[in-house]
C-alpha cells in the first residue's frame, strides 16, 4: 500500500505537485487521471525517486520512503515505465529484459573473470525467463531486434515486460497507451489484468483513455493543479461535476462567472 | 602593537594583489559562463583564448613600440588591446564556422562539444607556439607605479611601504569598465536582451523571431574581448608565458562553478572568492603578525598555510566544497 | 575483428616496420614501447569514456602516481633520512587523516544545522594546524641529511615489478575519493575536478622532496626482473657468443633486445588487460553498463546503481592508467616530475582512444599505436619537413623562427586529426559495434 501525504512539489514559483493527497490500496488497479499540467507525471516522479519532494512524505507499507533513489524503491519492489519509452536502444528486446533482475552473479566484474560458470548457468535462467515474458506478450518475435528499431507500442509493452522480470509489488505506469493502436493497447490491458489477478501487482497507471481507464480501474483517482480532486468508480468520477469543471477548463468557467455576475 | 603599519602590509601583500587577480579571473570566469550559458558547452579553449588574445596583442604593442608610439605612463598594450581582440575576435569567429556550428546544428551532446574543444585548444595552443614560442614575455612598459613606495614611505613616516602598480591600478580600472559595460550591454540593448531570452529558453526565443546565428557570433565576439582582455591584462601583470594560460583554466572554471556556471554575477563574485583565498592562503602572514602582536611574542616562522607552490590546491579545494554542499554554486546559475 | 580491422592494424604495423628499415630500430622499437604504454592508459580512459561516457581529464595525475609508486616501492631505503623525520611524517600524516575521518564522522553523526558547520571547520582547521605542526619539522629534519644525493626518504626497496600492481592501487584510491565527490553531478563537474587532481598530484611530487626529491628527479631506480642491464649483458659470455655467431654488434644488439625484452613484457601486460576487458564487456555486467550508458534513468528505475557503477568504472580505468605510469617510470629508470604535462599525459591519450574508435578496446589499441608513432615521428620528421619547405626561403629571422618552431607542429597536428576526426568519422577508425 502507498500512501502519499501532502505532497509538494515546486519548481522555482510553479506548484506542479500543490499537496496532493491519496491511498494505492494493495491488490488494486488504481486509475490517475486528470487534465493536462496536472501534475500526475511530477507525483509519478516523485514517488518513483526521480524528483526529491519539497515537502511532505511518502509512504510504502507504512515505511517512508519519500526521497529514495529509484533504484533502491526498485529494490522495494517499487517499479515505473515512463511516458516516453526509455528503452537501452543499443541492445537488443531480450537484453532489454535480461538486464533487469537485481543483484545478477554476472553484475560482479570478478565474476566475469573468474566465476564464468555459475554466470552462464545464470544466464540460462535469465534468458528462459525473458522468453517467458516475451511469450506472455506475444512479441516474441522481436527477440533479437535492436530495441532502438522497434515501434513505439512494442516499446510499451517491452517497458511493462521489463517490471515482469522481478517479482514487483506495485507498479506505476505513465501513459501506457499514449501513441499505442487499440488492439496494442487492448494487449496490454489484458496483460495488466493477469498480471493484477495471477501475480497480484497492484497498479497504478495514469491514463487519458477514458474507456482503457473504464474497463481495468476501480478506484479512479482525479487530479487537477497539483492536488487529488476525486476519487471513485470510473462511473462516479465521470460524473462529477468538480471533475467536468475541471477539464473543461476552471478558467473557463470563472469567465463565465464573471460575465453572469457584471452583466 | 603597530595596527597602521599591519594595515599597509596587509593592503600591499593581500588585498592589492588579491583585487588585482582576482578581477582577471573575474573576467576569464565570464568568458566561459557566457560561452556556457548561450553555446551550453564548458569551453575548455578558453585560456588558450586569453592566451592567443594576449600573443596578438603583445605582437602589436611590440610593433607599436619599435615604430615608438607609446602611451605616456600607461602601457602601450592598451593601446594595441582593440587590435588584439578584433584578431581574436576573427580567430574564433572562424573556428564557430569550421568547427563548432557542425555540431550546434547537429545538437550534439554538451560533452562532444566539450571534446571538440580539446581539439581547438590543442590548436591553439599550437598556434601561440608556433608564432611567439613557449617562453616567457615581458611587454609591460609606461611607468611602473601609480603609487610609489618609496614616496609612500616619505609622505606617511611608516615604516611599511605601499606599492600600486600601474598594471594593478590598470587591471582594476580596465575590470570596472568591461563588467559595466558588459551588464549595460545585457540589460538595455536589444541583442543583449535577445541573448538573455536565448539563454533563458532557446526554443521561446526561437519562436519569437530572434536570430540565433547573430546571438552566437555576438556572444563569441564578446567572449574573444573578454578573454582577450583578461589575457593582457593577467600577462601585464604577471608575465606572458602559454603553458601558464592553460593552468589558468582551473582557477577560471573554479571561479565559474562557485560562483554559478551560467551566472554573470556570480563569475565576478566567485572570480574575488578564489582569487582571496588563494593569496590569503599563499601568503606569509609573519610581517603582519609581528606588527600586531607586543614584541616578544614575535614568530620566526612565516605563518604560511601553504606554499605558492600549492596554490592550484586552493581552487581546487573551494571548487569542491562548493560542489559537495551547494552544486548549483553561490549564485543559482544556468541563465544570464 | 574483421577484414577492414586487420587491414589497418597490417598498416600500423608497416609504420613501425618502416621506421625500423629506414630509420632504426632502436628508434622504432623505443617508440612502440612509449606507445604500447599510452595504449594501456588509453585503455583505462576508453573504459571511463567509452563504456560508461564519463568525462575524466586526469589522467596525467593517474600517470604520475605509479610512478610515484615505483619510487615508493622500488628505489633503495634513505635509512638516516627515516631515522630523522621519517616516523614523523608518517605520523603527520596518520594525523591528518584521522582529522579528515573525524570530520567526516561529526558531519555524519551531528543534527543538520549551524553548530554541526562550526564543528566540521574547526576539526579540519585544528587537524590541518596539527599536521602541520608535526609535518614541517620533520620534513625540516628529513630533508636535510645528504640533500645533494638523497633527502628523501627513499623506498621499500622491493622489486620493481611489485610497484606496478601498487601504482594501481594508488591511482584508484586518488579516484575513488575523487569519484565519490564529483561523480552524480554535472558530467563537466568530474572534468574540471578531474583536472585539478592531476595538477596538485604533480604539484606535489614536484615540491615534496622528501617523498621523491620533486625535480631534482631520482635517476637511479632498479629496473624490472627480468629486464637485464645494457651493459652487463655485455659482458655474458653466451649472449656475445650468440651475438658473434650472427655477426652482429654487441652493443646495437644489447640495446635492442632490452627494448625487445620491454615490448613483450608491455604487449603482455595489454593482451591480459584487454582480455579482462572483453570479458567483462561481453557479461552481464557489460550489459548493464551499456544499459546505463544507453539510458541512466531508465537504468536507475530498473534498479541499477548508476553512479555507484560510474564509481567502479571510474576507479577500474584509473587503476590501469596508474599501472600503466608505474611501468613507465620502472622502464624509464626515473621519476622526473618536470616531464609531467597534460598535452601529452591526458590529451594525448584522449587522442588515441577517440581516434581509434570509443568503447572499443582494439580501436584504443590501434588509436595508441598509430597516434603514438605519430606523436613521436612528427617530433623528429616535423623539423625536416620544415626545413625542406624552408629551404628556398634566405637565411633571415623568419627562417631561423619557423625551423625553431617546428617542433610545436606536433600540437597542432594532433589538434587537426582530433577536430578532423570528430568532425567526419565522430566512432573512430574502428567504431563500436
Amino acid at each position: 500500500m502507498i500512501v502519499v501525504e501532502d505532497l509538494h512539489r515546486h519548481f522555482g514559483g510553479f506548484r506542479a505537485v500543490d499537496g496532493a493527497s491519496l491511498t494505492i490500496k494493495t491488490g488494486s488497479i488504481t486509475g490517475l487521471i486528470g487534465p493536462n499540467g496536472a501534475g500526475k507525471t511530477t507525483l509519478f516522479n516523485v514517488i518513483a525517486g526521480r524528483l526529491p519532494p519539497t515537502s511532505g512524505r511518502v509512504l510504502m507499507d507504512g515505511e517512508d520512503i519519500s526521497g529514495l533513489p529509484p533504484h533502491v524503491l526498485f529494490h522495494k519492489g517499487l517499479l515505473r515505465t515512463f511516458q516516453i519509452a526509455h528503452e537501452f536502444g543499443s541492445m537488443t528486446v531480450r537484453e532489454n529484459l535480461m538486464m533487469v533482475p537485481p543483484d545478477q552473479a554476472g553484475e560482479r566484474i570478478w565474476n566475469s573473470w573468474f566465476a564464468r560458470s555459475r554466470v552462464a548457468a545464470e544466464e540460462k535462467r535469465i534468458r528462459q525467463k525473458a522468453d517467458e515474458v516475451l511469450d506472455f506478450l506475444t512479441i516474441s518475435h522481436l527477440a533479437d531486434q535492436k530495441a532502438s528499431m522497434i515501434s513505439g507500442g512494442q516499446k510499451k509493452l517491452l517497458e511493462l515486460g521489463r517490471t515482469m522480470m522481478v517479482d514487483a509489488k506495485i507498479v506505476f505506469l505513465d501513459e501506457v497507451g499514449a501513441g499505442v493502436n487499440r488492439t496494442l493497447l487492448n494487449t496490454i490491458g489484458d496483460a495488466i489484468i493477469r498480471l493484477n489477478k495471477e501475480r497480484g501487482y497492484t497498479f497504478c497507471v495514469i491514463e487519458h483513455d477514458m474507456d482503457f481507464i473504464a474497463r481495468l480501474c476501480d478506484p479512479v483517482i482525479v487530479m487537477a493543479e497539483g492536488r487529488v480532486l476525486a476519487e471513485g468508480t470510473a462511473d462516479e468520477v465521470k460524473n462529477n461535476e468538480r471533475v467536468i469543471e475541471a477539464y473543461l477548463g476552471t478558467g473557463l468557467k470563472n469567465k463565465v462567472k464573471e460575465a453572469a455576475s457584471h452583466g | 602593537m603597530d595596527v597602521l603599519n599591519a594595515l599597509v602590509a596587509f593592503l600591499n601583500f593581500v588585498f592589492i594583489p588579491g583585487l588585482a587577480y582576482g578581477a582577471q579571473l573575474a573576467l576569464g570566469a565570464l568568458g566561459v559562463t557566457l560561452v556556457y550559458s548561450i553555446l551550453r558547452f564548458s569551453n575548455f579553449a578558453h585560456g588558450d583564448t586569453m592566451a592567443f588574445g594576449a600573443m596578438c596583442t603583445i605582437l602589436m604593442t611590440w610593433w607599436f613600440q619599435s615604430i615608438g608610439i607609446s602611451f605616456g605612463p600607461l602601457p602601450t598594450a592598451l593601446l594595441a588591446l582593440p587590435f588584439g581582440i578584433a584578431a581574436t575576435a576573427a580567430f574564433v569567429l572562424a573556428t564557430d564556422r569550421v568547427v563548432y556550428r557542425f555540431y550546434r546544428r547537429q545538437k550534439a551532446s554538451p560533452t562532444i562539444v566539450v571534446i571538440v574543444s580539446l581539439g581547438v585548444m590543442f590548436v591553439m595552443n599550437g598556434v601561440i607556439r608556433f608564432i611567439i614560442g613557449v617562453d616567457e614575455q615581458n611587454f609591460s612598459d609606461g611607468a611602473r607605479f601609480v603609487l610609489n613606495p618609496q614616496d609612500f614611505k616619505v609622505m606617511t613616516g611608516l615604516a611599511e611601504p605601499l606599492a600600486i602598480k600601474t598594471t594593478q591600478a590598470v587591471t582594476v580600472v580596465t575590470a570596472v569598465i568591461v563588467v559595466a559595460f558588459l551588464f549595460w550591454f545585457l540589460q538595455k540593448t536589444r541583442t543583449g536582451k535577445s541573448m538573455r531570452a536565448f539563454s533563458d529558453n532557446e526554443d521561446l526565443a526561437l519562436l519569437s523571431g530572434i536570430n540565433p546565428d547573430r546571438v552566437v557570433a555576438v556572444t563569441w565576439i564578446i567572449a574573444a574581448g573578454i578573454a582577450t582582455i583578461a589575457g593582457v591584462l593577467y600577462g601585464l601583470d604577471k608575465s606572458f608565458k602559454p603553458f601558464t594560460y592553460f593552468q589558468l583554466l582551473l582557477p577560471i572554471f573554479a571561479a565559474a562553478i562557485v560562483g554559478g556556471l551560467g551566472s554573470p554575477i556570480g563569475a565576478i563574485a566567485g572570480g574575488f572568492v578564489i582569487a582571496f583565498s588563494e593569496v590569503m592562503v599563499t601568503n606569509a602572514w609573519k610581517k603582519i603578525v609581528n606588527y600586531l602582536v607586543p614584541e616578544h611574542m614575535a614568530t620566526d616562522s612565516l605563518l604560511q598555510l601553504l606554499s605558492t607552490d600549492y596554490k592550484f590546491a586552493v581552487s581546487f579545494t573551494i571548487l569542491i566544497i562548493v560542489l559537495l554542499f551547494m552544486p548549483t554554486g553561490l549564485f543559482k546559475g544556468k541563465s544570464l | 575483428m574483421n577484414q577492414r580491422s586487420l587491414i589497418l592494424f597490417a598498416l600500423v604495423a608497416c609504420l613501425y616496420l618502416g621506421t625500423g628499415f629506414l630509420q632504426s630500430w632502436n628508434l622504432s622499437l623505443s617508440i612502440l614501447n612509449a606507445a604500447l604504454l599510452a595504449t594501456i592508459a588509453a585503455l583505462g580512459v576508453n573504459m571511463q569514456w567509452g563504456y560508461a561516457g564519463l568525462f575524466s581529464v586526469g589522467t596525467m595525475g593517474f600517470t604520475a602516481l605509479g610512478g610515484l609508486a615505483v619510487v615508493l616501492v622500488s628505489a633503495k631505503p634513505n635509512v638516516e633520512n627515516w631515522q630523522a623525520g621519517g616516523w614523523g611524517i608518517v605520523l603527520a600524516l596518520v594525523l591528518g587523516a584521522l582529522s579528515v575521518m573525524a570530520a567526516i564522522f561529526a558531519w555524519r553523526k551531528l543534527p543538520k544545522g549551524r553548530t554541526r558547520a562550526l564543528v566540521v571547520a574547526a576539526i579540519m582547521v585544528g587537524g590541518f594546524f596539527l599536521f602541520r605542526a608535526v609535518f614541517d619539522p620533520n620534513v625540516m629534519a628529513a630533508e636535510a641529511i645528504n640533500p645533494q644525493f638523497a633527502g628523501n626518504l627513499g623506498g621499500l626497496g622491493l622489486p620493481s615489478l611489485v610497484a606496478w600492481p601498487v601504482g594501481g592501487l594508488l591511482a584508484a584510491a586518488v579516484a575513488w575519493g575523487v569519484g565519490k565527490t564529483a561523480l552524480g553531478l554535472r558530467s563537466d563537474y568530474l572534468a574540471i575536478a578531474t583536472l585539478g587532481i592531476a595538477e596538485i598530484t604533480v604539484s606535489v611530487i614536484k615540491n615534496e622532496d622528501w617523498l621523491a626529491r620533486g625535480v631534482k628527479n631520482i635517476i637511479d631506480l632498479p629496473r624490472p626482473w627480468p629486464v637485464p642491464y645494457e651493459v652487463e649483458l655485455q659482458q655474458v659470455p653466451a649472449f656475445l657468443d650468440l651475438v658473434g655467431r650472427w655477426g652482429l654488434d654487441p652493443v646495437t644488439t644489447s640495446t635492442i633486445g632490452v627494448k625487445l625484452l620491454y615490448a613483450g613484457m608491455f604487449g603482455l601486460v595489454l593482451a591480459a588487460i584487454i582480455w579482462a576487458f572483453e570479458r567483462a564487456l561481453h557479461s552481464p555486467w557489460g550489459r548493464m553498463m551499456r544499459a546505463i550508458r544507453d539510458n541512466e534513468v531508465s537504468a536507475a528505475a530498473m534498479g541499477k546503481d548508476v553512479t555507484g557503477r560510474h564509481l567502479q568504472v571510474f576507479v577500474l580505468g584509473s587503476a590501469v592508467i596508474g599501472f600503466a605510469g608505474a611501468m613507465m617510470t620502472s622502464m624509464d629508470g626515473q621519476l622526473t616530475p618536470g616531464t609531467y604535462n597534460p598535452l601529452r599525459f591526458t590529451f594525448l591519450v584522449w587522442v588515441m582512444v577517440i581516434v581509434g574508435g570509443s568503447g572499443n578496446n582494439w580501436g584504443t589499441v590501434l588509436g595508441g599505436l598509430l597516434i603514438g608513432w605519430l606523436w613521436l615521428v612528427v617530433e623528429n620528421v616535423g623539423p625536416n619537413i620544415m626545413g625542406l619547405l624552408t629551404a628556398p626561403l634566405p637565411d633571415s629571422w623568419l627562417k631561423a623562427h619557423l625551423l625553431g618552431s617546428a617542433e610545436h607542429m606536433r600540437l597542432l597536428t594532433m589538434g587537426v586529426i582530433l577536430l578532423l576526426v570528430m568532425r567526419f568519422s565522430p566512432r573512430g577508425l574502428i567504431p563500436e559495434k
